[in-house]
């Protein structure tokens, strides 16, 4: 097997060989390849690392309109003509799928510079190790104790259709993320970030930051759960913006199952949120990189989601598109938030009592008709009095929806990238800013640090 | 294409397969499986010898084939059919105290070898700093263990004509149902083809199934103003073949599922309060997952997760161990990877360890934790002061070969009442004001696991010791110490019932874990629970 990822010269010739197999009407292939590095580290010492490369082939067979796919790992000729059958089969044996669509012909992608960057994809054990070594010395020269997760990623992906589609796309990632601890657990501190160039990544400040936020964070009072003003760090905001968008689907509005149905139709055109808030994906954008297609080939282009506070569109599949007389929309991966010009001390000095949030954790839906999610904070919360942070306060659950917090915006930060993977994993790019919200409901007070 | 062609390509999909029959059950799967194979053990022992010529002073590799098949419909359309097998090695090395893993899919002699060496390499860049080496707790060498589970019926060997016209069969029962207009139901299935070997002579090879079916209606008011779901969370995933499938009847088993989604359409919403909750066991299993089985996870309590999945309430060791009241003396909670049918079932660990079956929480009171070879040595002071031997309870797991294996739980359970066989009538019949909740919903817990709010399926209003209605928007919030202690009756055997997760995440990078928890229903007094509707 090649050195992963595949190149595109690798990925378009075996996707050749496998559509030669092909007996049926129709059929697609996907490939998804990469080498994966990580270095773990806990109570300020390497404790796991990894390197790990695999590629999978999945080939999508059609006869008519029925479909089946397999999977393989294993790109001999044996292996591929398996993989080839099996759908094939799958597909001979399972009804006709009224609303299959066909397979794409040649698409135009938007011009984007590829996100990759060989700064990622040659970073060696020693460089992970060091850094690694870099916030766990830090962490215990102030009598801390540093754990953390440096994972990097370089993938390539590509689709192919007998209809004479071929796509190929490839990025690196990289993130690093650190909670430092106070030895007597009483104190808890969070910084991270994801990615495409190692060269972008500040351990020194990351972990200074954490560290930082152990510090103030140690003896912790209770506040009284219910509405408060609160100055959410951008990646906080990044997890209220992540449920709006995972709740866009337009099939699911048109079906009234949604929080963006109404009795009769769709709330598209509505202003359901601050004004100042747009909300886009756009894979020409080099801050964005979103992948330039989606696992049909289908370009993904310039959406805007919400528009000063309106809901501009909803997410459109190829089907869904046709049966309402709609374009396709795509569905970019990295998307971004418009922001403004306060910074977070700005924030803190205009803030009469609130509550300043780093970031949340075990975010879960309650209510898809309102999404309505609950979670906690964690890893730095504190409060804010007369304009200052005045001391560190315990965790709080709240039960909160998108709708609200990003109706109920009293001020914006300048957007910047954050880590959207809860689990610190590399991942699509997002830009949120810091916001400051009024009236964000907390229902309960945790004794987590 | 008749049914012997279907049967004999799904079978030799795998490389090497052949294909035979299974005495038990008289259908055709796959046999001399992959992992087993003399030339893949040859390769196995290439990679160890690889990896202590690299300087490791201990190896252990995995070879695996994971095989999955997934079918998924909504209404009356077929959504997905897929089928994957993927298959490589994975090898971990120790020198001087640090770890190293690398994994890669090309099962060639040198692509091995360099795997086992970067794997040493790692090893030797991660001793930098090194402040605690680690040491694995002895265990005695498996020559050549063999084990696989009790799946009677291999799902790789029905046709999927048979899986479709299942599945379509309960959309069009449930769509039958008034309100009832929209449906999901799918099945997924993995047989987990592996083999371990380590450079202390130990070799195993198991085999894994596991079985998923479910189903999802969803009822619409007529006039568009509200919709509800109920999902089929008396079916739970399990460590079985086909006969899960079968026994769970989807089709006769729908149109009650889709007459609970159109009910909850017209249930009173939940006036917000403190009630009494009898939680039954398609519930609780989540609960006790939550509550019990992450916080006695050792790894998390000794920081090792402090960056995603979190610590643990339980800490310091020596304040808790034999002396912290987890809930009254009828709480008996017991870690085993032995129940048929059970998701974590094996014959050994991702180490090669024998799982050990034991109690964690014994009358009420907190008295072990879950453990692995590295992490055991923590447990020094409390097993020497206890009398117990300082060894791995068998913990270890990884999802695949890809992913490095480290401490997962295993099945967590809350035994039955230990004096008698206590019915639902009988806890139901002790409440005056509360709700009894059915099935798994929305759930949520904090990095140490005190905080957590839980929803659920349906929701039983409770008057008086009867059950009077339906109620809506249902959930509840807890802090675990309190919340088990507020516990006054359990189940007896007779109500033991087996739940499960298939998808538990931890670690970094995540992994996928399969748990059960089997549990009785449970009575809790004073539970504070919040209203979730829109209102």
């Amino acid at each position: 097997m090649a050195t992963q990822p595949l190149t595109e010269s690798e990925a378009r010739a075996l996707a050749e060989r496998v559509l030669d197999l092909s007996q049926a009407d129709e059929a697609r292939v996907n490939l998804r390849s990469s080498r994966e590095t990580n270095t773990r580290f806990a109570n300020n010492q390497i404790t796991t690392s990894g390197d790990v490369s695999d590629a999978t082939l999945t080939v999508r067979s059609v006869f008519g309109r029925r479909t089946g796919t397999a999977t393989t790992n294993r790109f001999d000729d044996a292996s591929l003509r398996r993989a080839v059958e099996t759908s094939e089969r799958l597909a001979r044996l399972s009804p006709e799928d009224p609303e299959y669509m066909g397979q794409l012909g040649p698409q135009a992608y938007p011009a984007a510079a590829e996100p990759w960057f060989e700064s990622t994809a040659a970073l060696s054990d020693e460089q992970r190790a060091a850094a690694a070594r870099l916030i766990t010395e830090t962490a215990r020269s102030r009598g801390l104790v540093a754990t953390g997760f440096i994972p990097t990623r370089a993938a390539s992906e590509a689709v192919a259709t007998s209809a004479g589609l071929f796509a190929y796309t490839r990025r690196t990632s990289v993130a690093l993320t650190t909670t430092v601890r106070t030895p007597d657990g009483r104190g808890s501190g969070w910084a991270g970030t994801n990615v495409f160039n190692w060269q972008d990544l500040d351990v020194r400040a990351l972990a200074g930051r954490a560290a930082d936020k152990a510090e103030s964070s140690r003896g912790a009072r209770p506040v009284e759960p219910g509405r408060w003003t609160v100055i959410l760090e951008p990646t906080a905001v990044g997890s209220f913006v992540g449920f709006l968008m995972g709740a866009l689907s337009a099939r699911s509005a048109d079906e009234g199952r949604s929080a963006f149905a109404r009795p009769g139709g769709t709330r598209l055109g509505e202003r359901l949120l601050d004004e100042r808030v747009t909300i886009y994906s756009d894979p020409a954008d080099p801050a964005l990189s979103a992948e330039p297609f989606n696992s049909e080939g289908l370009p993904n282009r310039r959406m805007v989601w919400f528009e000063r506070g309106a809901l501009r569109s909803l997410q459109y599949d190829r089907y869904w598109a046709e049966r309402q007389g709609v374009g396709p929309t795509g569905f970019a991966d990295a998307y971004a938030m418009s922001g403004g010009a306060a910074s977070v001390e700005e924030m803190i000095a205009s803030t009469e009592r609130g509550l300043l949030v780093t970031r949340f954790w075990y975010m879960r839906s309650v209510d898809q008709r309102s999404i309505l999610y609950t979670g906690l904070t964690r890893d730095g919360t504190f409060l804010v009095e007369r304009g200052r942070v005045v001391g560190p306060v315990q965790n709080l659950r709240w039960n909160e929806s998108p709708l609200n917090v990003l109706a109920n915006i009293e001020m914006l930060g300048v957007p910047q990238p954050v880590l959207r993977s809860e689990a610190g994993e590399t991942g699509a790019a997002a830009l949120m800013p810091a916001l400051k919200v009024r009236g964000f409901r907390f229902t309960s007070v945790s004794d987590a640090v | 294409m008749d049914r012997r062609d279907f049967l004999l390509t799904s079978a030799a999909l795998g490389a090497g397969l052949t294909v035979g029959c299974t005495p038990d059950t008289g259908r055709r799967e796959g046999r001399g499986l992959p992992t087993a194979d003399p030339a893949i053990r040859d390769l196995m022992m290439h990679a160890l010898d690889a990896a202590r010529a690299a300087g490791a002073h201990y190896a252990d590799v995995r070879v695996s084939v994971n095989r999955s098949q997934s079918v998924s419909t909504r209404e009356e359309r077929v959504q997905q059919v897929s089928d994957s097998e993927t298959m490589g090695l994975g090898v971990r090395a120790l020198a001087d105290g640090a770890w190293g893993f690398a994994a890669t899919a090309d099962l060639t002699r040198d692509a091995v070898a360099e795997a086992a060496r970067q794997a040493a390499r790692q090893a030797r860049a991660n001793r930098a700093g090194l402040l605690a080496p680690v040491e694995l707790a002895p265990a005695p060498a498996v020559p050549d263990g063999r084990w696989r589970a009790a799946a009677r019926i291999d799902p790789f060997t029905i046709p999927i004509e048979e899986k479709v016209a299942l599945l379509l069969d309960a959309n069009r029962a449930a769509l039958a149902v008034t309100h009832v207009r929209f449906v999901t139901s799918a099945m997924s299935f993995l047989r987990l083809d592996k083999s371990f070997a380590s450079t202390e002579g130990t070799f195993t090879h198991q085999v894994l199934f596991r079985s998923n079916p479910r189903l999802t209606a969803t009822a619409v008011a007529s006039d568009g103003s509200d919709f509800q779901s109920r999902e089929s969370t008396i079916v739970q995933p399990k460590g079985l073949g086909w006969e899960h499938v079968l026994d769970a009847d989807l089709v006769g088993n729908a149109p009650g599922w889709a007459e609970d989604a159109a009910r909850k359409l017209s249930a009173r919403p939940v006036d917000p309060g403190v009630y009494d909750l009898v939680l039954l066991p398609s519930h609780l299993w989540l609960t006790i997952h939550e509550s019990i089985a992450h916080p006695t996870e050792l790894d998390r309590i000794m920081g090792y997760e402090a960056n995603y999945a979190g610590t643990s309430f339980i800490w310091p060791l020596e304040e808790y161990l034999g002396r912290f009241r987890y809930g009254p003396e009828i709480m008996n909670i017991q870690a085993e990877r032995s129940s048929p049918g059970s998701l974590s079932a094996a014959g050994w660990d991702d180490e090669g360890v024998a799982p050990s079956e034991y109690h964690i929480v014994r009358d009420g009171v907190l008295w072990d934790l879950q453990t692995t070879r590295e992490l055991v040595r923590y447990m020094r002071p409390w097993y020497e002061q206890s009398g117990q031997p300082i060894a791995s309870h068998g913990q270890s797991y990884a999802a695949s070969w890809s992913e490095v294996q480290f401490h997962r739980m295993p099945n967590i359970n809350l035994l039955p009442h230990p004096d008698r066989d206590v019915s639902l009538d009988e806890l139901v019949g002790g409440v005056e004001r509360g709700i009894m909740i059915e099935g798994d919903g929305s759930f949520s817990i904090d990095q140490q696991r005190y905080n957590a709010q839980f929803g659920g399926q349906v929701f039983h209003e409770i008057r008086d010791g009867r059950v009077v209605g339906m109620l809506k928007d249902v959930a509840y919030q807890m802090r675990t110490p309190d919340f088990w202690n507020s516990m006054d009756l359990i189940g007896g055997p007779s109500t033991y019932f087996m739940g499960g997760a298939f998808n538990d995440g931890k670690g970094q990078p995540s992994q996928l874990n399969a748990v059960s928890h089997s549990c009785v229903p449970a009575r809790f007094r004073n539970v504070n629970v919040i209203n979730t509707g829109r209102s």
